[in-house]
């Protein structure tokens, strides 16, 4: 069984943003960059597959400018077999729907029988890429997962929702996307890492496979968000319930 | 502009964040119509049929939409997508399931959790974790949009929508429901509570979340968590507000023994107003609490529920 596993170059999720004076965006130079926290869980979860044997090959694919590199060498690292880079042109920013689609170049290329993404990159917030590959490849999902087993041909999936777990049972080939429980990734130790330098990465142009990269959502401007009052600290339980009855008025 | 909005429930519940979802709505435009997709779901389009302003209910009522699929959902909306303008869904686990499902067959981008509707073709929602707010505009035939539910208010029970009942059941054979393990619970749900209370890592384990049911049953608050805490297995992940949990915006949120990262407030910064009891006065959580006591929780917690 093959997996594919794709993942982004986002910002480090420690890092504190800093919107851009002119609302433009957000100040991304010279701020740490990192793999995506959620498909750090992906790649972890692939190779556990194949450490377990149910996987043959885990194929990490990331889309970006040549810097998205490192974020598949880190894949790489971490016990993956080979990369793929689809490059784009410095500057350029991709939606959900471009990057889905770009993937299913990426799936009918490598007819991969298990996609794991994370469910949402820390930057965009979107949630989206995993269950529109689902879509445009007309395979079933197994989203913001906590557990994926494979049993009998078959990914079962046990899922994170809003009022508790919920179990899927997907036919192959299936998308599943992480949620933050599915697993503890590793570190990738020194070796590992120097091992992972001469696994092979595959670039190719974004621009040749044929996908129409112009997005239709413009971002017209970027802004802090409102800031909140400062607050006052009280000194006794009595002085809180009195602050919260009679000057915030939230509680009776 | 034309708005299909599509409700949440349980299959015997319309879920308040209906409610919300249609505000949303009408402020894109006047012709609303609610889609109730569920088995036995006869009582929730009842319900939906109810809501002021609303132009009809349009009730798909059949097994295969029992479990909200997103195969069979998505395959759904986007039959039922021509002559909409607008598609409109919460941004809960299950819109956020198959919404972007219903995009990309439409071959259109989404628009996710929406906190403001600037025009029809111009949306308010945060990016980073709630760190920055993008204004941005679609050029897209269809808005497909998820709306975060918190951030709009209810509008009223006092409509009387006629309910079409269609006939088009789509199953997807790929994808099959097995079980579900859902949280009991008396008190209000997270996200449409008005007063929540909320431990973190600083409860020190499971038990002592118990601590926070007698302030909860006097105050009719829901009881969250930060991740710290669901990490360390002290309670269910359904509890967990930040960035990858709930988004909430009680009036009131009480966080206890939680350090305020950054993810967790991603969830509940825009709560009227904050109180955070934490033992570490240098802790960010007090940077965002409008009141903040600095003590040991295990004193103060029962103090304050006697005091209650």
């Amino acid at each position: 069984m093959k997996v594919l596993v794709p993942v982004k170059r986002a910002i480090d999720y420690n890092v504190k943003v800093r919107v851009k004076p002119d609302n433009s965006g957000v100040d991304l130079n010279n701020v740490k960059m990192a793999i995506n926290p959620f498909c750090e869980i992906a790649v972890e979860e692939a190779i556990r597959l194949k450490e377990k044997g149910d996987a043959t090959e885990v194929v990490v694919v990331s889309i970006g400018e040549k810097a998205v590199q490192e974020q598949i060498r880190t894949g790489l690292a971490l016990g993956a077999d080979r990369g793929i880079h689809i490059e784009t042109e410095a500057g350029v920013s991709l939606d959900s729907l471009q990057v889905a689609k770009l993937l299913k170049k990426v799936v009918e290329a490598e007819s991969p029988d298990l996609v794991i993404l994370g469910k949402q990159s820390i930057d965009s917030d979107n949630n989206q890429t995993g269950q529109m590959l689902a879509a445009l490849t007309g395979m079933p999902q197994g989203t913001f997962a906590s557990e994926l087993k494979i049993e009998n041909g078959k990914a079962v999936v046990t899922r994170e929702i809003d009022g508790g777990l919920q179990t899927v049972e997907l036919d192959l080939p299936a998308v599943v996307t992480t949620d933050l429980r599915l697993n503890e990734p590793r570190y990738a130790s020194l070796p590992n890492i120097m091992k992972a330098k001469r696994k092979p990465i595959d670039v190719q142009s974004a621009g040749d496979l044929g996908v129409d990269l112009s997005s239709k959502v413009k971002f017209i401007k970027v802004t802090p968000p409102p800031q909140r009052q400062g607050g006052i600290k009280v000194a006794s339980v009595e002085e809180l319930v009195d602050k919260l009855k009679n000057e915030a008025k939230v509680i009776s | 502009m034309t708005v299909l909005v599509y409700a949440e429930h349980d299959n015997e519940v319309l879920k308040p964040e209906t409610n919300k979802l249609v505000t949303a709505a009408k402020a894109v435009g006047d012709d609303v119509t609610v889609l109730v997709a569920g088995q036995q779901c006869e009582a929730v389009a009842q319900a939906a049929a109810k809501l002021s302003g609303i132009n009809k209910v349009i009730l798909a009522n059949d097994a295969v939409y029992g479990h909200q699929l997103p195969e069979n959902i998505a395959d759904l909306v986007v039959s039922l997508a021509s002559g909409y303008t607008h598609i409109f869904a919460a941004a809960t686990t299950t819109g956020k399931n198959f919404m972007p499902r219903v995009a990309a067959l439409l071959d259109v981008a989404q628009i996710s959790d929406i906190i403001a509707v600037e025009s029809a073709d111009t949306f308010v929602r945060p990016i980073y974790a709630g760190n920055a707010i993008a204004t941005v505009q679609s050029s897209d035939s269809v808005k497909v949009v998820t709306v975060r539910a918190s951030a709009f208010d209810a509008v009223s029970d006092d409509g009387n929508a006629e309910i079409e009942t269609i006939d088009n059941a789509i199953k997807s054979e790929k994808s099959r429901f097995l079980n579900a393990e859902l949280t009991e619970s008396e008190r209000p749900e997270l996200t449409a509570a008005d007063v929540i209370i909320s431990g973190g890592r600083g409860m020190q384990n499971g038990e002592n979340f118990a601590l926070l049911n007698g302030i909860a049953d006097k105050l009719g608050a829901a009881i969250g968590a930060s991740r710290a805490a669901v990490d360390a297995g002290f309670v269910p992940n359904d509890m967990q507000v930040g960035q990858t949990g709930k988004i909430v915006a009680p009036d009131l949120y009480i966080a206890v023994g939680i350090s305020g990262a950054i993810q967790h407030l991603a969830g509940m910064k825009d709560s009227k107003v904050i109180v955070a009891i934490n033992k570490d006065e240098e802790a960010p959580i007090f940077q965002v609490a409008d009141y903040g006591l600095v003590g040991d929780l295990f004193e103060v917690l029962p103090q304050l529920e006697s005091s209650l």
